[in-house]
């Protein structure tokens, strides 16, 4: 009898805490899921680019749509800036954003081509603090395989990636140095860094 | 005999080490602010970084490329392995500093399957069988894991990038190598010809991603050592993302900060 009570009242405290634990990662799971779907097609898509097998240029176009649907380039732009973001006029920002997101594209999709034959596989979703992150495997002929992290967030009313992070160097932060040299070059010239962005990368 | 030269060679090297470069390590003043590099030898590491790309640009690199295009795929593929098959023991005995009894079984486990059915290390079946990927602990690794702070980022002639703590540990490496007690030295210089090769193999393999920090960016030094010490500090969370997770004590921490919060 006390041991039948006993395990009713274990199985019932079980299933209780059970509840608890399973609804907070019930909620946690929806944006894990959506975080991970959202990863999924940009490497579907890199993964298709890299197959094609086209010209450069054509690398190229594609990664800025890419980069475009799926990134907030918006706030990787602006966070590049640091401080200097809080100087410039509406205008300048609009005309940034845009030449920086030609820089990247153009940076970034001619390394496509060290990617032939290679793919990138997702493995894993995690919460950290308010973003997540999903990270993923890059294998390539003849290299040991590298891990790639994109860290995804919601912030922006839709589901963007804000970073992504190859073996723990964060292409924000790598950017934020780039932009930050080519500024103190031009003595801060936000006008003069726009224009010579349009044509670097 | 050996052993006993070993036993009195390794001991006073890590006492030397533990005394001189928990002092040597500089701190980062407290006024310090978050997010930059600390690199008070900055002036000295930017010369050294000169010298480096100089030696990089006339030497280094064409070498490299002539030997990652020249040589055939297999012949660097066999030069790799037996490289990195040499680096295991060093790596177990640094697991075991660490205390990270795992990562000792692992890395001795690989070290036996590719020096045997991998005959000597000329091949690598153990990432045939998907066994454990190598740990590389080394004693910078080390010393992250006994407390020791990072210190003052370091700009090494040839070798390059470094931060006060892993130089001090590459030095200390050269005395914890197990092999280096055991191969006499004539084939000693094989296992050591072979790292050199295989790194020239890496910089000629990623010879555009190198040169587009090297030559293209706005501030190559910079650009390196942002990238160096992101990395670094990767590889030191060693997979586990409990340093990855603590942007606060890194200056490098802001790439984990949230851009939206502003």
């Amino acid at each position: 009898m006390f041991d039948q009570l006993s395990r009713r009242h274990f199985l019932f405290a079980g299933t209780a805490a059970g509840a608890l634990t399973v609804l907070p990662r019930g909620a946690a799971a929806l944006t894990e899921q959506k975080a991970r779907r959202l990863v999924d097609k940009v490497v579907n898509e890199i993964n298709a680019v890299i197959a094609s097998g086209k010209p450069v240029s054509g690398m190229i176009r594609d990664f800025e749509r890419i980069f475009r649907r799926y990134a907030d380039v918006n706030i990787i732009a602006r966070s590049t800036l640091g401080a200097d973001a809080r100087r410039i006029s509406n205008g300048q920002m609009r005309k940034f954003v845009d030449a920086f997101r030609g820089y990247i594209a153009r940076k970034y999709g001619k390394r496509f081509n060290d990617f032939v034959g290679g793919r990138i596989e997702v493995k894993s979703v995690q919460q950290v603090k308010s973003w997540h992150e999903v990270i993923s495997t890059v294998y390539l002929q003849g290299e040991a395989p590298f891990e790639v992290r994109f860290l995804v967030s919601d912030r922006s009313g839709q589901d963007l990636f804000f970073d992504m992070l190859i073996e723990g160097v964060s292409m924000r932060l790598s950017e934020r140095t780039e932009i930050g040299s080519m500024l103190d070059a031009r003595n801060g010239n936000i006008d003069q860094l726009i224009a010579d962005l349009r044509k670097a990368g | 005999m050996r052993g006993f030269a070993a036993a009195r060679i390794v001991k006073p090297a890590i006492a030397l080490a533990g005394v001189c470069l928990i002092a040597a390590c500089t701190a980062r003043p407290p006024n310090h602010p978050a997010g930059e590099p600390f690199d008070p030898y900055e002036q000295d590491n930017r010369f050294v970084y000169d010298y480096n790309r100089a030696l990089d640009r006339t030497f280094i690199r064409p070498v490299a490329i002539g030997y990652a295009e020249g040589v055939p795929v297999e012949v660097q593929e066999v030069v790799g392995n037996f490289s990195d098959n040499l680096s295991l023991p060093g790596a177990v005995v640094n697991n075991v500093l660490q205390a990270n009894m795992r990562g000792a079984f692992q890395d001795t486990f690989r070290f036996t399957v590719n020096t045997t059915l991998g005959i000597g290390g000329l091949l690598d079946p153990a990432t045939g069988f998907g066994m454990a990927e190598p740990t590389d602990a080394d004693f910078g690794q080390t010393l992250h894991v006994w407390g020791v702070r990072e210190g003052a980022y370091l700009v090494v002639p040839v070798t390059g990038p470094s931060t006060e703590r892993a130089a001090a540990g590459r030095f200390v490496d050269l005395f914890l190598d197990p092999l280096s007690y055991v191969i006499p030295t004539p084939e000693a210089y094989y296992g050591t010809g072979a790292t050199v090769l295989s790194k020239l193999g890496d910089r000629g393999r990623r010879a555009d991603t190198i040169d587009s920090v090297l030559y293209e960016s706005a501030d190559g030094y910079a650009q390196l050592r942002s990238l160096y010490l992101q990395n670094r500090r990767f590889e030191l969370g060693n997979g586990d993302s409990s340093a990855y997770l603590d942007p606060y004590d890194d200056p490098y921490a802001e790439a984990q900060e949230d851009p939206y919060a502003e």
